[in-house]
């Protein structure tokens, strides 16, 4: 499922739309280039979250925690490997109550759960604040949130275009 | 009688043990990274192991220990981190104090991570007066707070998204400098110009002591990525200078309008990024223009280490603020709350 965002407040939106369906033990792999607005998808999520605190990047933390409707566990995987992200207890968060947002999945491939839900924001060309959001279910039960979002999105973010493939 | 504070701090990267007497003579400072104690275990330490600490942290603490030439029996207080920060890595430090303090029978003391980065300003310079303003800006915090006396201290600006040394290592890895960025963006901008190119400053909505620096990084990043669509070449150095400049220009800003609505007569930095070059020049003359005193730690006691703990810990002994043996680790602890 894709999504067009013409501004960064879309994206939160998305995000938003996103985080009001996360389930305990859910993850969220978030892929983009620097600058593509990673940080503000994450914002979404929370806000989606009832979390009230401002989202600060994990980059040099590796691991935010926060308090809402489930608890959140935003990581930037940009500094680790395998394994060094097994030292860290990763897999804690990952099978744990709460959402796990990992940036940087790339990195950290080998300690990924079977399931997940995977968002890829792309740049587009000709605008510089717009950007393509993709939405890719790993397993059955992300199958059916893609579908549950795609039907949110439609409603609630009239002036972007969503598509199903 | 001196009072001795050991400190330990495994709050990141780093697993450190200092010991401090009366919360100003520095013993020793032992810091992981910088010595050949992981040799003993047969391999490079990763940049990033919170179950690294558990390996070190004994041999990091006698190393401190040996270093000040005392033993277990000369201590007063144990101090350690115990957030903000990793909770894997926070609770090898935590545990540790813990154990001692119950085996030795002393006291423990709960320290706050950017509480103590303040508390190596009075490592450098014991005569400090309050009230004061502090930036303390790191890779990991960018945060604004005022001081009316030890253990008194109120958040009055923090940022929004990235910390500043955060933008520095992104805009250094987009332009292939490495990491970290900071200190390599520090060392090129001198040889651009910081007018080269107009990145925006955000300085948020009017009187906000808050700070945002995405905006700016994708500024930044966008720069470069024009420039390579249309195949031009990017001056490296003006870009470093210019983006420095940017970040500095409102760093200083607010510090000094900070220092000004609290009527301080004394700004401090503190943090890895108080180490920049720029930032400490341009801070010190507009403040000099206001009167305002400024003051830093040397660089060793801007980035992470345990002597600002036992600092930072000391002032806590003296006014009999301990922390309980349930102390746990608080990966999310805010600035000025005490979570025991």
């Amino acid at each position: 499922m894709k999504m067009f965002s013409d501004s960064p407040g879309q994206t939160i939106a998305a995000g938003r739309a996103l985080g009001k369906l996360m389930k305990p033990g859910s993850v969220v792999c978030l892929r983009g280039k620097l600058g593509a607005g990673k940080t503000h998808f994450a914002k979404g999520i929370a806000l989606g979250l009832g979390i009230q605190e401002h989202i600060t990047s994990p980059t040099f933390t590796i691991i935010n925690e926060y308090e809402g409707r489930l608890p959140l566990y935003h990581v930037d995987a940009y500094r680790l490997d395998d394994g060094e992200a097994y030292e860290l207890g990763l897999e804690e968060y990952l099978y744990g109550p709460g959402v796990t947002l990992i940036e940087w999945p790339e990195r950290i491939e080998g300690l990924l759960p079977d399931e997940y839900l995977t968002v890829m924001i792309d740049y587009i060309e000709t605008d510089s604040e717009a950007r393509e959001l993709q939405f890719l279910a790993g397993g059955p039960g992300y199958g059916t949130l893609v579908d549950k979002l795609a039907q949110t999105l439609t409603k609630e973010l009239n002036t972007c275009v969503c598509s199903r493939d | 009688m001196k009072k001795i504070i050991l400190g330990i701090e495994t709050s990141c990267d780093e697993t450190a043990a200092a010991v401090v007497a009366d919360g100003r003579s520095i013993m020793s400072n032992i810091i992981s990274s910088q010595i050949p104690v992981h040799q003993k275990f047969g391999g490079v330490v990763p940049e990033i192991a919170s179950r690294k600490h558990v390996e070190l942290i004994s041999a990091v603490i006698q190393e401190a220990l040996n270093e000040a030439g005392v033993t277990f029996r000369d201590i007063s207080a144990i101090a350690a981190t115990y957030g903000p920060g990793l909770v894997g890595a926070l609770l090898v430090g935590v545990s540790a104090a813990k154990a001692l303090a119950y085996t030795l029978e002393l006291p423990l003391i709960g320290v706050n991570h950017i509480e103590s980065h303040i508390y190596a300003n009075f490592l450098a310079n014991p005569a400090l007066e309050f009230p004061m303003v502090c930036l303390v800006v790191s890779g990991g915090h960018t945060d604004l707070v005022y001081l009316t006396g030890h253990n008194n201290y109120e958040l009055v600006g923090s940022t929004r998204d990235d910390a500043a040394g955060e933008s520095f290592d992104k805009v250094a890895r987009v332009i292939g400098l490495g990491y970290p960025g900071g200190p390599l963006i520090d060392k090129l901008a001198p040889e651009g110009n910081p007018q080269a190119i107009d990145f925006p400053r955000a300085y948020l909505e009017h009187g906000s002591l808050d700070f945002s620096f995405s905006g700016l990084k994708s500024s930044a990043l966008n720069y470069v990525n024009k420039a390579v669509m249309k195949g031009e070449d990017i001056n490296k150095a003006d870009l470093a200078a210019s983006f420095q400049q940017a970040v500095v220009d409102v760093l200083v800003d607010k510090t000094i309008a900070a220092g000004k609505r609290y009527n301080v007569k004394t700004v401090l930095l503190a943090g890895g990024v108080a180490s920049n070059t720029r930032l400490r020049q341009e801070l010190t003359r507009k403040a000099a223009d206001l009167g305002l005193r400024v003051e830093y730690p040397p660089p060793v006691l801007c980035t992470d280490n345990a002597a600002m703990v036992a600092c930072a810990g000391y002032h806590k002994y003296i006014s009999g603020r301990f922390a309980p043996l349930t102390l746990n680790a608080v990966p999310g602890l805010k600035l000025g709350v005490e979570k025991y």
